[in-house]
């Protein structure tokens, strides 16, 4: 990832340098308009065409968090004809007894994805580099991608096969043992542990791809230095492995700083099969605005996607803001 | 010949102590059992007679081995084969323009002369910072571009990602030269001629990353069927599971819709063993993919990471 780094570094150079000569040498042709252009821009418009009508329309639209929406014609037409109302919806959605719940566990459950989504992958990528055999490995690897491929939908059917209160896995193990058999869908208890595990489980081939590829890519003449010198294997990760992944630590990081504000819908909807009993431990921003908008409450729904994208993109601007500081190569913008 | 020699025996003095190893092992299977099991789980519910899930409940190993779930779905015939349908035509059609719509952008924002670069970097970038939310998307798609019931709203608002926009530009930066393109310019080739006849047929490695990305989401997603999608003709697989899974009764009710016997129906299903049937129906295609396509996925998944 390194080298990868730095062909990056060198592609920008050679661009810069590309750039300056077009100054000297294209100034005059610089505003011309070629064919080439053109058909350039033919080639791209219907991929702008998308941005457009699936990205951009929807930023404008966000606007309705401020009116009391009610559909009239079209969408533009119903956005241009609602009233006014302020921040009125924003008041409704503050005051309202969930909006505590709901960002508790939004920011709560991000946190510890975030801690857990590093410290787990970086262990298990560390750990499986270790091992004598490579085969067994790749094989420990595969076997650890493939719930990163399984749908929220499948997993909670995996869940349910575990958790049902009369035919689950589990309740067959406690009644085969003499227990009365728990009703795991009504237990706010155990949940935020399930939801941590099934987080850390699913994205766990994931980040082991990205911070596998790092350490595959450190310079192995350091390791063979160090060795001499008589490091131990310890020795080797603390002063040469981690040092060299903490930009890409650093960065996955932040880019998950940057989604705080945004949750799994179904890692926090389907999985729990939106079990009332639940809703304390459940609830985040994604399913209180879907919930929201399936009742149409349509006002305090868009009042709180409005604070999601908002807060969203101020969280990863900042984030990006901070990737700049440490390492300008990895920024965003 | 010294040299290998010499550092093979530095890699085995720099080895873990073999205690340690099979430690690690160990570790491994455990997880790797953590990782696949649930899977297994799945395949061997829908394998269970319903009788013995039952009696009995839900086992890893079934307790008498049955295919019923499997026959009972293939004799409901249409909403099985519907669904299926609409998950294969959403995931091809899905995958096809997806890609299409991706790489061009991709190329196009290669061409370092472009005049437009700036404008169309800013237009592909904004929406990674901001977006409109679910609120103000679901109105545009249902209201203002009728995706509402249409099979379009599975394949269109999932078509183009920013992600895989970046992705295939830097691969297209790094790897076509300049002087191809050039070169085939001076040939008097059009950009939609080199477009297609000359970048895409040497960009196979991003084509599949791209492809493998999109062809996953769509295969996986349940979401847009949740919001868009009402009519019981239109459930993809997943559509279908989402909405077995609320309710049990789902497939003998919309048997009845479509002209079977409800009464009848919900007397003789196998519920339990039809809900993780259509479960593994839609894992096993993916189950026995990906490990042929890690390769690929890794690629994107790396230059992703670092390019963000």
């Amino acid at each position: 990832m390194r080298a990868q780094r730095e062909t990056g570094t060198v592609e920008r150079m050679k661009d810069m340098a590309t750039k300056k000569e077009g100054d000297a040498v294209l100034k005059h042709r610089k505003k011309r308009w070629t064919r080439d252009d053109t058909e350039l821009t033919l080639l791209a418009t219907p991929t702008v065409i998308w941005y457009l009508l699936f990205s951009f329309i929807p930023m404008f639209g966000i606007i309705i968090a401020f009116k009391e929406f009610r559909i009239n014609g079209n969408f533009i037409q119903s956005v241009i004809s609602s009233s006014w109302c302020g921040f009125e919806n924003f008041r409704f959605m503050f005051t309202s007894q969930d909006a505590w719940i709901v960002l508790r566990n939004t920011l709560g459950y991000n946190i510890i994805f975030i801690i857990l989504g590093i410290v787990v992958p970086v262990t298990m990528a560390l750990m499986i580099g270790q091992l004598h055999s490579r085969r067994l490995g790749k094989i420990y690897q595969t076997a650890m991608f493939m719930p990163y491929f399984l749908s929220w939908v499948v997993v909670a059917a995996i869940v349910w096969g575990f958790l049902s209160y009369d035919k689950g896995f589990v309740n067959n193990i406690v009644t085969g043992n003499g227990g009365d058999p728990l009703n795991w869908y009504m237990m706010k208890g155990p949940w935020p542990f399930f939801l941590i595990f099934l987080n850390v489980w699913k994205g766990l081939g994931y980040g082991m791809v990205v911070y596998l590829a790092t350490i595959t890519g450190i310079d192995s003449t350091y390791y063979e230095a160090a060795v001499i010198d008589g490091a131990t294997k310890w020795q080797q990760v603390k002063y040469i492995t981690l040092p060299i992944m903490k930009t890409v630590i650093i960065i996955m990081f932040i880019m998950s700083v940057g989604r705080i504000f945004y949750s799994d819908f179904g890692l926090f909807f389907q999985v729990p099969h939106d079990s009332n009993s639940l809703h304390t431990v459940t609830y985040t921003i994604d399913v209180m605005v879907f919930k929201m908008l399936k009742s149409a409450t349509i006002g305090m729904a868009s009042a709180a996607a409005f604070f999601q994208s908002v807060m969203g993109c101020i969280t990863i601007l900042i984030a990006n803001w901070i990737v700049r500081r440490v390492d300008p190569d990895s920024a965003m913008i | 010949m010294a040299k290998k020699k010499y550092m093979s025996g530095l890699e085995k003095f720099d080895r873990i102590h073999p205690s340690t190893n099979v430690l690690f092992n160990i570790i491994f299977i455990l997880i790797s059992l953590v990782c696949v099991i649930p899977v297994i789980f799945v395949l061997s519910i829908s394998f269970s007679s319903e009788k013995s899930i039952q009696d009995f409940g839900y086992h890893l190993i079934p307790k008498t081995f049955s295919i019923e779930s499997y026959t009972f779905l293939l004799r409901q015939g249409t909403v099985i084969t519907r669904a299926l349908g609409v998950s294969l035509f959403v995931t091809i059609v899905g995958t096809i323009l997806g890609v299409l719509l991706t790489t061009t952008m991709g190329y196009v924002l290669s061409r370092p002369q472009y005049k437009l670069k700036g404008l169309l970097t800013w237009v592909v970038f904004i929406p990674m910072v901001f977006n409109g939310g679910m609120v103000s998307s679901y109105y545009v798609n249902a209201n203002l571009l009728g995706l509402k019931n249409n099979i379009w709203a599975y394949i269109l608002p999932l078509a183009v990602s920013s992600f895989n926009v970046i992705i295939c530009k830097t691969f297209f930066r790094s790897t076509i030269p300049d002087s191809l393109v050039e070169s085939a310019k001076i040939d008097g080739a059009t950009q939609l001629h080199i477009f297609f006849r000359i970048v895409l047929p040497i960009s196979l490695p991003v084509l599949a990353t791209i492809g493998l990305f999109l062809s996953f989401g769509y295969w996986n997603d349940w979401f847009q069927a949740m919001l868009y999608i009402d009519d019981t003709k239109l459930n993809s697989l997943q559509a279908l599971l989402t909405k077995i899974m609320d309710n049990v009764d789902y497939l003998s009710r919309n048997a009845a819709t479509m002209g079977v016997s409800s009464a009848e129906l919900a007397r003789s299903m196998p519920k339990e063993g039809a809900r993780m049937a259509i479960a593994a129906l839609i894992v096993i295609p993916i189950g026995c993919a990906y490990p042929f396509f890690q390769r690929y996925f890794i690629s994107g998944l790396t230059v992703g990471a670092v390019k963000g």
